[in-house]
């Protein structure tokens, strides 16, 4: 396990995206066609089955090294990740061997037959064969997760250069739901025949967030104007009578929305249509809320299918009549959309997203403003004449969203990050007033700089009036701006309410505690924002 | 009355009236090293031992009252007998050991048990109470030999000479700097200091410390005079624009905290080198038990964890709250290092 070792400290130490994408290639290069494939597998987040209850690693780690078990929990705590951890606390050894990536992920998989006391052998056999290094790889086969700052887009750019392919179509190939388990590498890669996976994806295409004023884009006739939904973006392909749904995140959740499955029938083969899939309901959308319950939930009970239908608010048309139609210009591919939906009955179950006219800029802005009255985040600003590209690229599409509301809080809790942060406070819980009392009403992580978070960190050691576990309870003395893009009534907050997507905006380092907002504003917000 | 209490200004001896590094002015403090969260400005008078003393005064000013004394020396104050024994963490930083009608207590400040072969080495202090750090307190720590560490620190700069790349590498100015700076194989090429480092070097080199050959980096050397060198800075100033100036560079930081992935992608840079002047797990552990003590006081670091720990090892512990930086002052730079810049 040497090489990959060494590929996965290059890439743990790497802060340059070049230096990663070289030691990806070389990596390729070298490696066999076995573990190239486990490799990308890995790195895109797709692992073994696991087959070892983390509950008897955390045991087997503490009686090996002698420690409490609640040692060993504080410990990963402080570390933020398990099998990081592990490999940490056990006392240290030398490595033994030189076996392939692939050697060790068998090794693991055999083991799917074995009872606990022949899985423990087994287990402890590789943490003494392997160094500290190694066995933070071993334990990551079990655990999961190699998060190494290898985006997809570097690992396809590392794998084009390895193959001599385009991007593009190693992105195309990459996608889907396939598993090392029954594919090889030569196929996976390097066949021409990406139609043997009917259920394959395009690429999305991501748009940048608008900084500079709309004016700066020029004519507004040269822009299509639709709104921003705040669902999940999705793709639905038809192919062969069969229906896919694929979200933003590449995964594959057909499975998720029976709503969607009678467009099988419906919509002719070699059809893909890029959209939201929103929650929605008597001609109107839902909060965001809703759905994320709806996926939560293991089964799809009658009940939730009633309470949190979904339709598709449809936004472009990338495959038509079996052919791939991204590179003809957007108002092309908006009328073949507008076409096909007029001509077959979807029942409802796909909405065209509404194109929003305006006379100019400034009344576009106006428009933007009220969006949160459409249960909307902002609006979608693309070029006529764009063709539908791969992945965030800048130019033709922009993302215009409403400023986040904001709430002054002062922080009463905070916590340890974890990984990365596990030496800095990090995660704070901020509260409002309720007469003289403040009531904690949410948590808020990312937003400060490294510095402030260096800074508030020393000021939270110094200022702990209370430990609760990993949790400290401070002196209420600092204000920070807190933005959030909703708010739900929510009986199981002592506050009542919910905030979507909080995160701190500033310090308010000039404002004295007095001058934090109350319950009561939060409450007024929720009676303007909180739909239905 | 005990023989030490632990008040707001710092720890007491209210016997002798003597303050241990305290973090408020006090009429005398004993200080066990040079470290700025241990030896703070304001103080009446200052003791420590003769070896801490030139870069106590560098720092504080040569307007201190400061006296020192001998390793093993003892000073006797209103009945309290005082001496100093090494500490092991960096050059003269001591135990503080005192002894009263039979009863002693240890005062360890920072300390380290593995050889660095620049400071004095550890020395074990039979004693009935022991005041420990504890900032890498949790068995994640474990440190591994310092050869080891050398070899990797002179591969990689190697790897990078090879590479037309500078070696950056940062470290604490008093301390770490130096501990790097012995790691080095002076064959590989020219060695490199920031103005913090060469400053704390300088007040070394006079007290009769031998140290490698090292070159101040300066306004008025060129990008080509630094071709195939290392440069070590301060921790502070490979964020700045001062590490600008040699142009491709390969970045490094030596702390203990680069055990953990988490801290070594915080600080964004190239390589992490495990190397700490503080004690790790199994050190601590053995120190404590080899002190004999039966109580154990837990300062600076993962106090509340490694007092749960002694306690289920059955030896009394109690957590300490003090001003001392520990946790932080090895990656986040406290005052010491923003003295001097060039
Ligand atoms: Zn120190
Ligand atoms: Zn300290």
């Amino acid at each position: 396990m040497k090489h990959f070792t060494a590929l996965f400290k290059q890439l743990d130490q790497s802060t340059k995206t070049n230096d990663k994408v070289a030691a990806l290639v070389q990596y390729f290069n070298l490696a066999t066609n076995e573990d190239k494939l486990w490799t990308i597998a890995l790195l895109s987040h797709r692992r073994p089955r696991r087959n070892v209850k983390t509950t008897l690693l955390r045991m087997w780690a503490a009686e090996e090294s002698g420690l409490p078990l609640w040692l060993l929990e504080d410990a990963y705590y402080v570390v933020g990740d398990l099998a990081e951890t592990l490999s940490l606390v056990l006392p240290k050894s030398e490595s033994k061997n030189d076996y392939s990536l692939s050697y060790w992920i068998n090794y693991l998989r055999v083991m799917n037959d074995l009872d606990d006391e022949e899985k423990k052998i087994r287990v402890l056999t590789a943490w003494h064969e392997l160094n500290t290094y190694e066995r933070f790889i071993f334990n990551k086969l079990i655990t999961g997760g190699f998060r190494v700052g290898v985006s997809q887009k570097l690992m396809i750019k590392a794998l084009a250069q390895h193959a001599n392919i385009e991007e593009n179509v190693i992105a195309h190939r990459l996608m889907g739901d396939w598993s090392p388990d029954d594919i090889s590498f030569q196929k996976l890669i390097h066949e021409t025949h990406p139609d043997d996976d009917i259920s394959k994806p395009y690429p999305f295409y991501l748009a940048y967030a608008l900084e500079e004023t709309p004016e700066t884009l020029g004519d507004l006739q040269d822009w299509q104007i639709e709104r921003k939904w705040d669902g999940i973006r999705g793709q639905i392909i038809i192919r062969k009578g069969e229906v896919f749904v694929w979200s933003r995140g590449e995964e594959l959740m057909t499975d998720r929305f029976p709503e969607y499955h009678p467009l099988a029938q419906i919509l002719p083969d070699g059809t893909v249509i890029d959209g939201e899939i929103l929650p929605y309901k008597d001609g109107q959308p839902l909060s965001f809320n809703v759905l994320q319950t709806r996926i939560g939930r293991k089964t799809l009970t009658k009940k939730v299918l009633e309470q949190a239908p979904v339709v598709l608010i449809a936004y472009d048309l990338i495959e038509w009549q079996g052919k791939d139609v991204r590179q003809l210009p957007l108002s092309t591919r908006r009328t073949l959309l507008h076409e096909m939906i007029k001509q077959f009955d979807t029942q409802g179950i796909i909405l065209l997203s509404e194109i929003i006219e305006a006379p100019d800029w400034e009344v576009l802005k106006n428009i933007k403003e009220d969006s949160r009255a459409f249960q909307s985040e902002g609006l979608m600003i693309k070029r006529k004449n764009s063709p539908y590209k791969s992945g965030r690229k800048r130019g033709d599409w922009w993302k215009w969203k409403v400023a986040p509301l904001t709430i002054d809080a002062v922080m009463i809790y905070a916590q340890r990050g974890a990984g990365r942060r596990a030496n800095l406070f990090t995660d704070f819980t901020f509260g409002v007033w309720e007469g003289d009392q403040l009531v904690p009403f949410t948590k808020a992580y990312s937003g400060l700089t490294d510095k402030e978070f260096n800074e508030i960190t020393a000021w939270v050691r110094q200022n702990t009036i209370e430990r609760f576990g990993p949790v400290r309870s401070v002196r209420p003395t600092h204000v920070f701006e807190i933005g959030f893009e909703g708010i739900q009534a929510s009986p199981r907050h002592k506050s009542g309410v919910a905030l979507r997507f909080p995160r701190i905006l500033r310090w308010r380092k000039d404002k004295p505690i007095q001058e934090a907002n109350t319950l009561e504003d939060l409450q007024e917000m929720l009676q303007h924002y909180q739909n239905i | 009355m005990p023989i030490l209490e632990f008040k707001t200004k710092g720890l007491y001896c209210p016997q002798a009236d003597v303050y241990i590094d305290p973090w408020r002015p006090v009429q005398r403090a004993l200080i066990t090293h040079g470290h700025a969260d241990h030896s703070r400005w304001g103080h009446e008078h200052y003791l420590c031992t003769h070896a801490a003393k030139p870069v106590i005064q560098y720092r504080l000013g040569q307007a201190i009252n400061i006296q020192s004394v001998a390793f093993g020396e003892s000073v006797t104050i209103n009945g309290v007998k005082f001496s100093f024994h090494p500490a092991g963490h960096i050059i003269g930083s001591a135990q503080i050991r005192m002894e009263y009608k039979g009863e002693v207590c240890v005062v360890s400040g920072d300390y380290k048990t593995q050889e660095d072969g620049l400071t004095e080495s550890f020395e074990i202090v039979k004693c009935h109470t022991f005041v420990t750090e504890s900032t890498f307190g949790l068995p994640i720590y474990q440190w591994e030999e310092q050869a080891k560490v050398a070899r990797d620190i002179n591969e990689w700069w190697l790897k990078n000479q090879k590479e037309g790349k500078i070696s950056l590498i940062g470290g604490y100015a008093l301390g770490k700097a130096q501990r790097i700076l012995m790691c080095l194989d002076p064959s590989i090429g020219q060695i490199f200091t920031h103005g913090a480092v060469e400053n704390v070097n300088e007040v070394l080199r006079h007290q009769g410390v031998r140290l490698p050959k090292t070159t101040r980096v300066t306004m008025q050397q060129k990008k080509a005079d630094f071709t195939g060198g290392i440069v070590i800075a301060t921790p502070s100033a490979l964020q700045t624009t001062w590490g600008r100036k040699f142009g491709e560079v390969s970045t490094a930081i030596a702390s203990g905290w680069m055990s953990l992935r988490g801290a070594r992608r915080r600080r964004s840079v190239d390589r992490g080198f495990v190397l700490s002047d503080h004690a790790d797990w199994e050190g601590l552990n053995k120190v404590i038990s080899a002190t004999g003590a039966e109580q154990v006081f837990v300062t600076h670091g993962y106090t509340n964890i490694f007092k749960k720990w002694l306690n289920g090892q059955g030896i009394s512990a109690e957590e300490v709250k003090t001003e001392y930086e520990g946790e932080l002052s090895e990656i986040n730079e406290s005052t010491l290092e923003e003295v001097e810049q060039e």
